[in-house]
């Protein structure tokens, strides 16, 4: 089993909701972030005090596949939530050693 | 004959007794002009809550939002009583060229009929509430420039303390039949004793304090401006209530007050934006609102002197110099005046006090057969010389009693919050109450 982190421009997300969706993939979590990479934050000014805002709002997806699907969800992911410019987000795949339903008790692959 | 003696010793004293000081029975109460400026009381106290509460307040970071609403409200509490105590008494009874006098202290002696030498036509409980909001909002407004690091306790007993040492000789010397009215100062709505008083105690309590952690690295900027944004709205319509009720009946002065007001807030929001847009390439609303209120504070002392168009050019130049004020100026000298009370409410009672005496035309002031007041265009220049006298006087006492004030309150108190607790944030730290997520 992996865990899949995707962070996304935060519009995109209903976008890679219904691509995993079609993929039969039926669960998630979501936090909102901040962050940056590439992309460069904005300007802000208040009565002529600058401020740089580093930080950008994205969203982080945390989803837990079985082996065999990684690659087809990463896939789907990064095809939806692309628009080609900087700051699209990043995937990452860790591994994971063990998932359980709280309500049944299901372990593993049947957890997921 | 004592018959008589005594008869003549009767009229004789009736006649001293409606003879008597002018505090007697002179004036009768006229409903409609009570009526009204029970109405602009109440427009004025909105100003401060929640109209000041909100205009602050959404200017600050998320953690001081309470602590900073929290200034508002108790200086309501604070100054409210202490001029019910004591306050009202000296700003505005006595004929003292520098103080008032004690004889209406806890408001003994106003009855329901009592009128006041100042506002003939409406019960003295009345012109005393009105003038309260006044001093209220005053005192608040200070408040803004030490944003964020001045502890509640500090703030309460600055309150009571400078209401007395600066407050109420000013408002005495300007409105309470002082030396500074004597010499024929016009403030019509407060451009001395509310602006200038808050603006330069403001600078004096930022200099004293120093800047806040991180001033010039860390990024301050403010936690929502669409409460700054309501609070200038309330603001706004509430200085209908300020310098409209100043006209203290409800009569075409009052009118013509509001009207230089509004257009002046009109004025000053647009060139203020405009400037900003010309020089950073983007109106903000927070310029928008900053100019309307630089406008708003600028033709108060002016507004029941001057014609309407005079209204538009006094907001004009508000907004640009006290944009200038708020931008350049406190750049330039380094100094961290949190919510710009000296940029904005100091410079603009400063910038329309002098302008009073410029614009000042006599057909807006004439009543009852009396001649109004001129300026300077209407050919009469001693006018001028009088508001820069008076803009002197107001600027340097206020100066040294705040420093004064802070100084007595330091010795006790302590002005300024830990550095811990001013990283904490004011609303956990001082308060014990967070915003939320």
């Amino acid at each position: 089993m992996k865990i899949i982190t995707a962070i996304v421009k935060p519009f995109k997300l209903d976008d890679v909701r219904e691509a995993l969706d079609r993929l039969g993939v039926h669960g998630m979590t979501v936090t909102d972030v901040r962050g940056y990479g590439r992309q460069k934050g904005h300007t802000e000014i208040y009565r002529g005090a600058e401020y740089l805002v580093s930080f950008l709002p994205k969203a982080r997806l945390e989803i837990a596949v079985p082996d065999a699907r990684v690659d087809a969800v990463v896939e789907a992911i990064r095809a939806v939530a692309q628009t080609g410019k900087i700051g699209d987000g990043k995937i990452f795949v860790t591994a994971l050693e063990r998932a359980v339903r709280i309500r049944t008790g299901e372990t593993n692959d049947d957890a997921l | 004959m004592k018959h008589l003696m005594s008869r003549a010793g009767l009229s004789a004293a009736a006649v001293v007794a409606f003879a008597a000081p002018a505090f007697a029975a002179e004036g009768k109460i006229d409903p409609a002009d009570t009526a009204f400026m029970i109405a602009a009381t109440a427009l004025v106290l909105l100003m401060t809550i929640p109209g000041l509460a909100l205009f602050y307040c959404g200017m600050v970071r998320r953690k001081n939002i309470l602590a900073t609403m929290a200034q508002s409200v108790a200086a309501t509490g604070v100054v409210s009583l202490l001029w019910f105590a004591l306050a009202y008494s000296l700003a505005f009874r006595g004929d003292g060229a520098l103080i008032g006098g004690l004889d209406r202290v806890f408001l003994t002696g106003i009855g329901v009929e009592s009128i006041s030498p100042f506002a003939k036509t409406i019960p003295e409980m009345l012109f005393m509430a009105y003038q309260m909001t006044f001093a209220v909002i005053t005192c608040a407004l200070v408040g803004g420039a030490v944003a964020d690091r001045l502890k509640f306790s500090a703030f309460l007993a600055f309150c009571a303390l400078w209401l007395f040492i600066v407050y109420v000789p000013t408002a005495h010397w300007v409105w309470g039949g002082g030396f500074l009215a004597r010499l024929g100062l016009i403030d019509f709505a407060g451009g001395t004793v509310v602006h200038i008083n808050a603006g330069v105690a403001g600078l004096v309590a930022a200099l004293m304090l120093g800047a806040r952690q991180g001033y010039g690295r860390e990024n301050l900027a403010p936690s929502d401006l669409s409460l700054a944004v309501v609070g200038a709205g309330l603001l706004w319509v509430g200085w209908f209530g300020f310098n409209g009720g100043s006209a203290l009946g409800a009569g075409s002065r009052a009118v013509f007050a509001i009207v230089a007001t509004h257009l002046s807030a009109c004025a000053g929001a647009l060139v203020w934006s405009a400037l900003e847009w010309a020089a950073r390439g983007k109106p903000s609303v927070l310029g928008l609102i900053s100019g309307a209120v630089a406008g708003l504070g600028t033709i108060t002392p002016a507004s029941g002197y001057v014609l309407p168009w005079q209204g538009v050019v006094i907001g004009a130049l508000a907004g640009g110099i006290c944009y200038w004020a708020s931008t350049a100026l406190k750049q330039r000298l380094r100094y961290d005046d949190s919510l710009d009370v000296f940029g904005v409410h100091g410079v603009g009672g400063i910038l329309g006090t002098l302008l009073a005496g410029v614009f000042a035309t006599a057909s807006v002031s004439a009543a009852g057969g009396e001649p109004g007041i001129s300026g300077l265009l209407e050919g009469n220049p001693r006018q001028f010389l009088a508001q820069a006298i008076g803009v002197g006087v107001t600027i340097l006492w206020c100066a040294v009693g705040t420093w004064i004030s802070l100084k007595i309150v330091d010795a006790f108190i302590g002005l300024r919050v830990s550095a811990e607790q001013e990283r904490e944030g004011l609303d956990v730290a001082l308060h014990g109450e967070a915003m939320g997520l």
